[in-house]
């Protein structure tokens, strides 16, 4: 059964990465963007990354569409037409086959002797209920055990929030009068 | 779009169930999926639906440029300040054993203060964006 669903939601996500690639209007690709990352949302949902998933539909889904969206009302709503060219196309293959070939190496899923189970993740299985007394482990995790890399993500986005603020000008400028409409 | 009612009267109805919702995934994040990027996120979401509806200037009132960047920083600061907390009370870096007399209180405490942290952030930096990038040109198709 979870077969058939993971199978569904791949045959979806694919159908849907066709589509983006083909369509040339911007507004209907940025809307297939955000089934796209719906869709990845709910393939987390199946592996239960539940966490992930929220994740995923919070900004993928809802803010990525929005700011696409937003850019989209500065630029315009349909794509150049260009002369299709095989390199690209050569590219997205070759890299593509180079990912498959890759996965074969890969544990299989749920696989418990694959390595990142044999690491630290028992330790923290082990004593997050006694140490930290949190029942959701990702957040011990998260917030606790990996507390310092937590704080990194965050400079990022630190990091990023002020990057576009200098470059698009966080404060309206004054334009002349009283400086609105 | 000022002047479409339905949309207004129902973005009204559903912000304030946004934020609390956006408060719950916040502070339930210890016993469910959730925590402070998805809080933050949500949180951000419910002024965006506000900005899409009654224009960036509205939404530019509630949250002024000046809070945001207080925001955007002060959520890392109080999350790197919790850590330095963690320091002067005899601990490591982050090492919320020793922000209360019980190690297990004070990890809870360090947790709620860093998603805390994080949740502001997350919420100023996404706000911000948001406003940058609809502010450009967004004031003369809002404000009719």
């Amino acid at each position: 059964m979870t077969g058939l669903i993971d199978l569904s939601l791949l045959l979806f996500l694919a159908g849907i990465a066709v589509a983006v690639a083909r369509l040339h209007n911007l507004l209907a690709v940025v809307v297939f963007l955000g089934f796209y990352t719906l869709v990845s949302a709910a393939l987390f949902t199946v592996l239960d990354a539940v966490d992930v998933a929220f994740t995923e539909a919070a900004v993928g889904a809802g803010v990525s569409t929005v700011l696409m969206l937003a850019t989209l009302l500065l630029t315009t709503r349909q794509e150049k037409h260009g002369q299709p060219t095989v390199v690209p196309f050569l590219v997205v293959v070759i890299t593509g086959a180079a990912l498959v070939f890759a996965t074969l190496d890969m544990p299989s899923y749920g696989d418990p002797a694959a390595p990142v189970h044999r690491h630290v993740a028992p330790r923290y299985i082990e004593r997050s209920g006694e140490e930290i007394g949190v029942p959701n482990i990702v957040t011990s995790v998260l917030a606790s055990y990996r507390g310092y890399d937590t704080l990194g993500e965050l400079t990022v986005i630190f990091t990023a929030g002020v990057g576009v603020l200098l470059l698009l000008g966080g404060r309206p400028r004054p334009r002349g009068g009283e400086g609105g409409p | 779009m000022s002047h479409h009612l339905i949309l207004r009267v129902a973005a009204k109805l559903l912000i304030p169930f946004i934020l609390i919702f956006a408060l719950y995934v916040q502070f339930h994040g210890d016993y469910g999926p959730g925590g402070g990027f998805q809080a933050g996120v949500i949180f951000a979401a419910a002024f965006v639906l506000h900005a899409l509806v009654f224009g960036v200037e509205a939404a530019r009132r509630i949250a002024p440029a000046r809070l945001l960047e207080a925001g955007i920083a002060g959520g890392v600061l109080l999350f790197a300040g919790t850590g330095l907390a963690c320091m002067l009370m005899g601990g490591h870096f982050l090492d919320y054993d020793f922000l209360a007399a019980d190690a297990v209180e004070g990890q809870h405490h360090g947790i709620l203060l860093v998603e805390l942290g994080v949740g502001i952030t997350v919420a100023a930096v996404m706000i911000a964006v948001f406003l940058a990038f609809a502010g450009r040109k967004g004031d003369s198709c809002t404000s009719g």
